[in-house]
């Protein structure tokens, strides 16, 4: 009658009414809602019939009780694991604590947009520059942005901003020791403006970036340099401010690449020397989640010709009109690209603000000293893994230098490859860490393990008793 | 009446050290930390002091974000009519599955034979969205609509490298209403932005298109319903003449919520769209994100002889399913595609929000939420249509889709009330203002989308409001000036924010300034 799609009401679209439908097409002087639709070309313009044919959800409306149970029984597919993953990489299982997804849930942040209107949103802003404030005084980096999607796009835009900044000069220097994921987002960002990667090697003993690599390959043409630390093999790098110096005595920009958790125990970034940190927040009560949402950190020291080529929006601290009272303003943002356009610093709009927030209440939660004692729960653990491990007979020191919570272990010449011990693992629903002989093929059969504040002593005592039990087999000892 | 909440709310910073910590944490790790000893991290590492940051209970920080949200806004709270961004009711029944532990606790790298369940989610969704948007594949990949753009435009750029002729191809066409990411997209995709301008009825004027349309033409960007929420009536002649020069055409697909189950990018020649999932389908834009900004692509032949399609560009994970072992997979970019744009899958959350709408609603559903919220704007049109101070420029006479931009511009010209006055008008009563100032070929813009969440009410209370805010600005403009006066805070110095001097971006960089270490 009123040309609305037919036998249908969901709670959700059922804002109005027949009558109030009629009232509207009256106001509007049509007669049928699909008047509305008249300007579509016919040959563009879908029937309904056609419509309702094509396989999109399941042909019908879904009810909620029907919908719970199909996602439990969808879900309920996963494997339950008897363990959290010993596997890192770059995103780490940790404990979520109930009162940071409690907050994220709260309708006032989780359903508002972007704070445009700042005097409606003061709470949403300062919880956004509390995660700014909070981050900088973790990382020691005076200039925190919003978000940006993840710890490999921050550290690509991080390559793009070093080339604005040190304009004509086309190098960057990676070290081959940092996340191969990451580099893979960098090189698909930088592709496009001609920058030229040029790998650093690590240091094949101590598993750390070579420095005299550094040395010979720094030039004048180098804009910027990367170390992340710990690095890819969860090695820590003690020579981060010898590079970052070298990269300042020639004139290149020093980028610093950080996981939050370890920076409990680890010198910040900001004491390190470093002009930009990007990193992933992940850690910081985000949960997994597969890949995403996750947080990218990006941080810059206080100099306007950094913060002025920054990517990202910015919330600031400001007052009121007469200056009566606190409140917080977006800032800088002709530098974004809903004022600059395309002379913006990059075309970030929407980022992983609700994703900052968690961590701003994870980091509120835990205090400078929680973060301390969380960052020495995962040294210990990991490092009572590696002491269990290796009498077990398996190579855990594969590089001498000291690690965080990961660590790569040595399969060669135990008599199983990997991924025999990785399916004796999965057989008994442990899940093992992540295979890297694929993106270092000197290292051969060899494996990443990660160890956090999730995994209980029995846990790694499970995983070392089965792993001890997979070597036997391999070595053909019942 | 309104009066939005207002707490006295001190930075977490500015609490004083009770030297607690609000976490349990140290149950599972007495026993490892007495087996391991010492930490032996080598001392010019090793922090010296823990980061500075107040240990507080747990019920003090629960207290300080609870304040903070109460003095925030969101769809939760009322109509948020912001053009453009399609702030729509989200369901909870999708925040229960979305956030449910058996997804939080998924590694990205896990075995793919671990995460059955999931995959088999992310594999129907990319289906039904490409069924929805009338392409063949997409890939879940882009976490935002500006990270789906920046696919877009660089599987572009791949489009042309394959074909030998990237030099040439150096220029991406967008309308002078688009959004600002179109351009910023293309930049950073290394191409150069060319513009071309609207008409009076509302469309691309064709003219200036044919003007600017050549070899060196590498894609063309529109969003349809465009900006001012009318449909692009000549889309036919405008794919049929990019596609002429072989340039490829992206779909923003911003404005979906207007023209859903009506009418499909594919049908109308698109090679490649992006969804906002965070718009169209119901997932929250918590603030500012999380989002996801899925591509989908015709896969057309790129090299007949190397068999290689468009599909095979984009970058990112795709969902397969292996019919031999009968399982699902993830296929790994390959040789020829754009790489990675993050660094593991997507932003599997908004995903998996999507998919529930999308399964609760049917295709009757999707098609009804066009049809409500194509309703709202014309609806709201009349209401306001002889509102003194407002009118409605581009396309007289034409109906909207999802959005309508008015002009406040004569009320800025009489009376000295501009579009940002009549948006804090707006909030003083309880209502989120408009996207303002934008589209930026309309003077004094008050871009508004409704959406299908908001009933008959809202939308009469929301003009009503705007009369009156009109009678204000004619009869007593100073008052006008005054907004907001009942949000947590009035009228913010936003000069004051982004003056190098007092700029203070975060709290350390506030003390620093005032300790005189920084300038």
């Amino acid at each position: 009658m009123n040309g609305m799609t037919p036998d249908y009401t969901q709670p959700w679209i059922s804002t109005l009414n027949g009558k109030d439908v009629e009232k509207m097409l009256k106001t509007i002087g049509v007669k049928s809602v699909e008047e509305l639709f008249a300007d579509i070309p016919e040959t563009y313009r879908m029937k309904l019939e056609d419509w309702l044919r094509l396989d999109i959800g399941f042909g019908r409306p879904l009810s909620e009780v029907e919908l719970k149970r199909l996602m439990d029984e969808k879900l309920g597919k996963n494997t339950a694991l008897r363990t959290p993953p010993f596997m890192g990489g770059g995103v780490y299982p940790h404990y979520v604590p109930p009162v940071v997804k409690y907050i994220i849930s709260r309708g006032e942040f989780l359903t508002a947009y972007t704070p445009y209107q700042a005097e409606i949103s003061q709470g949403l802003m300062q919880a956004i520059f509390e995660y700014q404030s909070l981050m900088a005084e973790l990382l020691e980096m005076d200039v925190v942005n919003a978000s940006m999607y993840d710890w490999g796009s921050a550290l690509a835009e991080a390559v793009l901003m070093v080339s604005r900044v040190n304009k004509g000069r086309s190098k960057f220097l990676i070290p081959k020791n940092v996340n191969p994921f990451h580099k893979r987002v960098v090189e698909a960002y930088t592709r496009p403006h001609g920058i030229k990667l040029v790998e650093v090697e690590y240091d094949r003993a101590t598993g750390e970036v070579d420095l005299e690599d550094v040395k010979n390959k720094l030039d004048g043409e180098t804009a910027g340099v990367y170390v992340q630390y710990p690095n890819f093999f969860g090695v820590i790098e003690s020579g981060v401010k010898e590079v970052f110096e070298l990269a300042h005595e020639r004139g290149a920009l020093a980028v610093a690449g950080v996981y939050p958790v370890a920076l409990g125990l680890l010198k910040p970034p900001g004491e390190l020397g470093a002009d930009i940190a990007v990193g992933e927040g992940q850690s910081l009560g985000l949960g997994m989640n597969y890949g995403g949402p996750h947080l990218g950190i990006f941080a810059v020291r206080y100099d306007m010709r950094l913060i002025r080529q920054m990517p990202g929006r910015l919330i600031g601290l400001t007052t009121t009109k007469d200056g009566s009272e606190r409140a917080f303003s977006m800032v800088l943002q002709t530098r974004e690209q809903h004022i600059r356009r395309e002379k913006a610093t990059s075309n970030i709009c929407t980022n992983e603000a609700l994703m900052a927030i968690a961590a701003a209440v994870f980091m509120s939660l835990l205090g400078g000293k929680g973060l301390r004692r969380l960052a020495e729960i995962n040294y210990y653990n990991a490092h009572y893994a590696q002491m269990k491990l290796s009498e077990i007979g398996l190579n855990t020191r594969v590089f001498k230098s000291d690690f965080f919570n990961e660590f790569p272990i040595s399969f060669n010449g135990v008599g199983v490859r990997y991924k025999e011990v990785h399916e004796g693992l999965l057989a008994k629903r442990i899940h093992g860490g992540l295979y890297i002989g694929d993106y270092y093929p000197e290292l051969g059969e060899t494996a990443l393990f990660a160890f956090t504040e999730v995994h209980s002593k029995d846990d790694i005592d499970l995983l070392a008793g089965t792993l001890s039990e997979l070597l036997r087999r391999g070595k053909g000892v019942p | 009446m309104f009066r939005q909440a207002k707490w006295n709310e001190p930075l977490i910073l500015e609490y004083p050290d009770k030297g607690f910590t609000g976490l349990s944490l140290d149950s599972y790790s007495d026993s490892t930390a007495r087996a391991v000893g010492e930490i032996r991290i080598p001392k010019g590492v090793l922090r010296d002091t823990p980061p500075n940051i107040p240990g507080l209970p747990e019920v003090e920080v629960v207290r300080h974000y609870t304040r903070l949200s109460q003095m925030s806004y969101g769809v939760d709270n009322g109509p948020v009519p912001l053009g453009s961004c399609t702030m729509k009711y989200n369901p909870r029944i999708a925040w229960w599955v979305a956030f449910d532990e058996r997804i939080a606790n998924l590694h990205p790298l896990q075995d793919e034979r671990t995460v059955q369940g999931l995959l088999e989610i992310l594999f129907e969704l990319q289906k039904w969205l490409a069924n929805i948007t009338g392409m063949d594949v997409c890939t879940l990949h882009p976490a935002a609509g500006a990270h789906g753009e920046l696919a877009g435009v660089l599987t572009i750029r791949r489009y042309h490298e394959m074909k030998g002729r990237a030099d040439l191809k150096r220029e991406i066409i967008v309308p002078d209403s688009a959004h600002g990411t179109n351009p910023a997209s293309a930049s950073m995709a290394g191409f150069v932005t060319v513009t071309v301008p609207t008409g009076e009825d509302g469309n691309i004027d064709l003219e200036a298109l044919r003007a600017v349309v050549g070899e060196r033409t590498a894609g063309l960007m529109i969003t349809n319903p465009s900006t001012l929420g009318l449909f692009e009536e000549r889309i036919g002649d405008i794919v049929k003449l990019v596609h002429e020069y072989d340039a490829l055409l992206y779909y923003d697909g911003a404005n979906l919520n207007g023209i859903l189950g009506y009418a499909r990018p594919g049908d109308m020649g698109f090679d490649i769209a992006h969804l906002n999932l965070h718009k169209t389908f119901s997932s929250p834009h918590g603030g500012g994100g999380p989002g996801a900004g899925p591509v989908c692509v015709k896969d057309r032949v790129v090299d007949e002889d190397k068999n290689i399609r468009l599909s095979d560009l984009l970058p990112g994970y795709l969902v397969v399913y292996d019919e031999e072992k009968g399982i699902y997979r993830l296929r790994h970019p390959g040789p020829h595609s754009v790489g990675l744009i993050k660094s593991f899958f997507g932003n599997v959350v908004p995903l998996v929000w999507a998919y529930v709408y999308i399964a609760s609603l049917g295709p009757q559903g999707l098609r009804r939420v066009s049809e409500h919220a194509v309703l709202a704007t014309n609806y709201f049109v009349k209401l306001v249509e002889g509102v003194r101070g407002f009118e409605v420029p581009y396309g007289k006479g034409r109906f909207r889709k999802n959005e309508v931009v008015l002009s406040a511009k004569p009320l800025a010209e009489e009376t000295g009330v501009t579009a940002m006055d009549v948006a804090k008008g707006l909030l003083d009563a309880g209502f989120y203002a408009p996207t303002v100032y934008f589209p930026l070929i309309v003077k004094e813009a008050l871009q508004v989308e409704f959406t299908e969440s908001e009933a008959i009410e809202n939308i009469e209370r929301y003009a009503e409001r705007l009369k009156e805010i009109s009678r204000v600005a004619y009869e007593n403009p100073d008052e006008a000036k005054k907004w907001p006066i009942n949000t947590s805070v009035k009228l913010i110095d936003y000069v004051k924010g982004d003056h190098p001097k007092t700029l203070a971006p975060t709290w350390r960089v506030y003390v620093r300034k005032q300790r005189g270490e920084l300038s």
